[in-house]
């Protein structure tokens, strides 16, 4: 080493000059509950248990997405439809029970991509609040199904093209 | 009269310890917000407007820990360890000169909590005991790296010491007293501060106080990486708490010292203009009260600026190996500061000229120069091509 | 018991530094006592710091501060320092029966019997330095006039002291120098 590097001297002044430079800096920093960064068209949140376009439910509680979740946080009770419900459920047999635990789900999109009747989604828009009490982990279909005035739709040019995730303007016979 | 007196001064003597402790609490606060700026981040904004209250809330935190003694740990001692580390931390600001005087009626009553005449002494042997503080709780841990990190603390503080010292003397020289009002009052205009006529030892001080603080690049005591906590390993609770607050005490008392030594403590330029100009406008007792609250004001001010800079170096220098640091202080600090001394006596002697050490850092650097110039050029290093 | 009366009856009208001085000597005393009666060895160490502390009261009380802040700096603030850095690294939980023989024991009361009526001796022989309270200088301790004193009348005994450290120190340089064989820490 130099003498000037054995004095340490202009390095330290160096190194304060970089940090100093750094404490004016803009930061980057984004104030997360109140300001929230938009993840992506791709982002995987909140289950959503859709509604098709007349508002009826589409799940068939056919068990697929429960088979697929590799936590299986999915869980459902079958059920068969009554005259006059024919407005609520699409298909003959519903979900009466439909629960996902939300301590167990890892947000794969396994499910989403086994359903058939394209019935459950994970929003890219909102996510899955924080929980501090154990029963609040457990989201039935009250938190699940989709609600009427709070439709979901994706905005997602890109999602179309790939063959495994079904658009929403798709109709399913 | 005694009665005034007795009361003013007090006063003055609470309100040096409650600044104190508001200092070094927030201090905490200002931590974490330097840190987080010089990383690009905000630092603590949740509690209270710009997390404000944030220190209190983890002083709330701490207060509420279990209060844990280790089983095999020596009782007394253990709790001994951090009040006497708080104790001395707080004894050193004592002799700080804060301002110049209030006057009130008859009486004249110095902004400082004792005036003694052996003032730079006073802070040298508090600060000499602190390090009992840290050796008695890190052996009264029983365990080995509280020990190992006492020890550190112990051998680091003592060698630091000796160069603190001997940097002093060259000012003591100059000024021909102990007493921090002396120094103070000696340094009036701009360019008689000391760090103008003392550079060299301006800069030895300021490293042995970051070495005696314990503060990073010098904070091998409780160097996570090899001793877990150092010696505060097996403390939890208020505890720990006081050893670290004692830290930004010393933290908070060291700046203040480096102020009043050679920052020209509470002076700044043209003080005297401004101080006359307050007693013709506004009396003798309001004027002169008001040009006192400037001068701390101002010496406020050069505190709150080396807090910054002991962080500012804290998040810029990484720790320096155990020995770099003893090589730091005994071979390169301690012969400059005798240097230092031998120089600035010279010039004292042959016409009482002042910045004699200015020769030392003008062949430092010319020194550093040359050799700089002279040194092989490093070859850029090159990936050797697979 | 009639010394004890007039003892007692002179404390009645001490001054608020007598009375520090009598508290600070007992203080002292038991600290002192400690020292020699502790079983652990630091809290002897920790004793000896505090009996260091209670001399730079009295010194305080002489209104020698000077002499006050040099005690704490050197004693209390280096070599105890050095004391305790020593005593820790030994192993204390080990009981060192060799050092707790009856032999020792007897050896240890003769020494220090024959130091204490040595000292006393010496006490009750000694002359007594006197100081007349009209010509008492209040400032005798204070920083300039022991640097006057001690640079002009003790000016050869204090720089023959600097040379004894001079010499202590390049003694200790010699055996801390490593030699040419010796193992590399």
């Amino acid at each position: 080493m130099t003498l000037a590097e054995r004095m340490y001297l202009p390095a330290i002044l160096g190194g304060l000059g970089i940090t100093i430079r750094h404490f004016f800096m803009k930061k980057p920093t984004i104030q997360y509950p109140e300001v929230k960064r938009y993840l992506g068209p791709i982002f995987r949140g909140h289950h959503v248990l859709k509604r098709d376009e007349q508002g009826r439910e589409r799940c068939t509680a056919c068990g697929l997405c429960a088979v697929a979740c590799p936590a299986e946080a999915i869980s459902m009770v079958a059920a068969e439809r009554k005259k006059g419900e024919e407005a609520l459920y699409r298909e003959e047999k519903y979900a009466a029970v439909y629960e996902i635990n939300m301590l167990r789900c890892i947000f794969c999109g396994l499910c989403e991509e086994a359903c058939p009747k394209q019935a459950v989604y994970l929003r890219h828009d909102r996510m899955v609040p924080v929980f501090t009490e154990r029963d609040q982990v457990i989201y039935g279909k009250d938190r699940l199904v989709e609600k009427l005035d709070d439709r979901y739709i994706r905005n997602n040019p890109d999602a179309q093209a790939t063959p495994t995730e079904p658009t929403l303007s798709r109709s399913v016979g | 009269m005694e009665l005034t007196v007795l009361v003013i001064k007090s006063l003055v003597i609470l309100a040096v310890f409650g600044i104190t402790l508001l200092i070094a609490t927030y201090s905490t606060y200002a931590e974490r917000k330097v840190a987080a700026f010089l990383q690009d981040r905000i630092g603590p904004n949740r509690a209270g407007p710009f997390g404000l209250l944030q220190p209190i809330a983890d002083a709330g935190k701490m207060f509420f820990k279990e209060d844990f003694i280790p089983a095999q740990a020596n009782k007394w001692l253990f709790i001994l360890g951090p009040c006497l580390a708080m104790l001395t931390a707080l004894m050193s600001s004592a002799v700080i000169p804060f301002g110049d005087s209030i006057r009130y009626g008859s009486f004249e009553v110095p902004v400082q909590g004792i005036d003694v005449n052996v003032g730079v002494l006073y802070v040298f042997g508090v600060v000499s005991l602190g390090v009992y503080g840290v050796m008695i709780g890190g052996w009264a841990s029983n365990n080995k790296f509280s020990l190992l990190g006492a020890i550190r603390a112990a051998s680091q503080n003592i060698s630091y010491e000796v160069a603190l010292g001997l940097s002093i003397i060259a000012i003591l020289m100059m000024t021909g007293s102990l007493s921090l009002r002396h120094i103070v009052n000696e340094q009036n205009g701009f360019f008689q501060w000391n760090v103008f006529t003392q550079p060299l030892g301006f800069v030895i001080f300021l490293t042995c106080a970051f070495a005696e603080c314990n503060r990073t690049p010098f904070d091998l005591p409780e160097c996570e990486t090899e001793l877990v906590g150092g010696y505060h390993t097996e403390y939890s609770s208020m505890k720990l708490g006081f050893y670290l607050f004692a830290e930004y005490i010393n933290m908070f008392t060291s700046s203040a010292i480096i102020s009043t030594l050679y920052f020209g403590g509470f002076q700044y330029p043209f003080m005297h203009q401004v101080h006359d100009a307050l007693v013709d406008s506004l009396g003798s007792t309001v004027g002169h009260n008001i040009a006192t609250g400037i001068g701390t004001a101002v010496l406020f001010g050069k505190i709150f600026f080396f807090i910054f800079f002991f962080m500012w170096v804290r998040w810029t220098i990484p720790r320096f190996r155990f020995d770099q640091l003893m090589n730091l202080g005994w071979k390169t600090l301690i012969p400059l500061s005798i240097l230092n001394v031998v120089l600035t006596g010279a010039g004292l002697l042959f016409d009482k000229f002042k910045y004699a050490t200015w020769l030392i850092v003008i062949v430092m650097i010319i020194m550093a120069a040359t050799n700089a110039i002279k040194a092989p050029r490093r070859k850029p290093v090159t990936v050797p091509q697979l | 018991m009639n010394q004890f009366n007039t003892f007692l009856a002179s404390f009645k009208n001490l001054t608020t530094a007598g009375y520090l001085f009598y508290g600070l000597g007992l203080i002292t005393l038991i600290s002192a006592i400690s020292v020699v009666t502790a079983k652990n060895p630091i809290h002897s160490v920790l004793a000896l710091i505090f009996t260091f502390f209670c001399l730079t009261g009295h010194y305080m009380l002489l209104n020698a501060q000077f002499l006050a802040i040099v005690n704490i700096i050197v004693y209390a603030g280096a070599i105890m320092v050095l004391f305790l850095f020593a005593i820790m690294f030994l192993n204390l939980k080990e009981e060192d029966e060799e050092a707790k023989t009856n032999v020792t024991k007897m050896a240890a009361v003769i020494v220090g019997g024959v130091l204490m009526v040595l000292l006393l001796s010496i006490f009750n022989y000694a002359p007594v330095g006197t100081y007349n309270p009209a010509s008492f200088d209040a400032k005798t301790g204070l920083v300039e006039r022991l640097g006057i004193v001690l640079y002009s009348d003790y000016i050869l005994p204090f720089e023959l002291a600097s040379i004894l450290f001079l010499v202590a120190m390049v003694g200790a340089v010699m055996l801390g120098k490593r030699e040419a064989g010796d193992p590399h820490f």
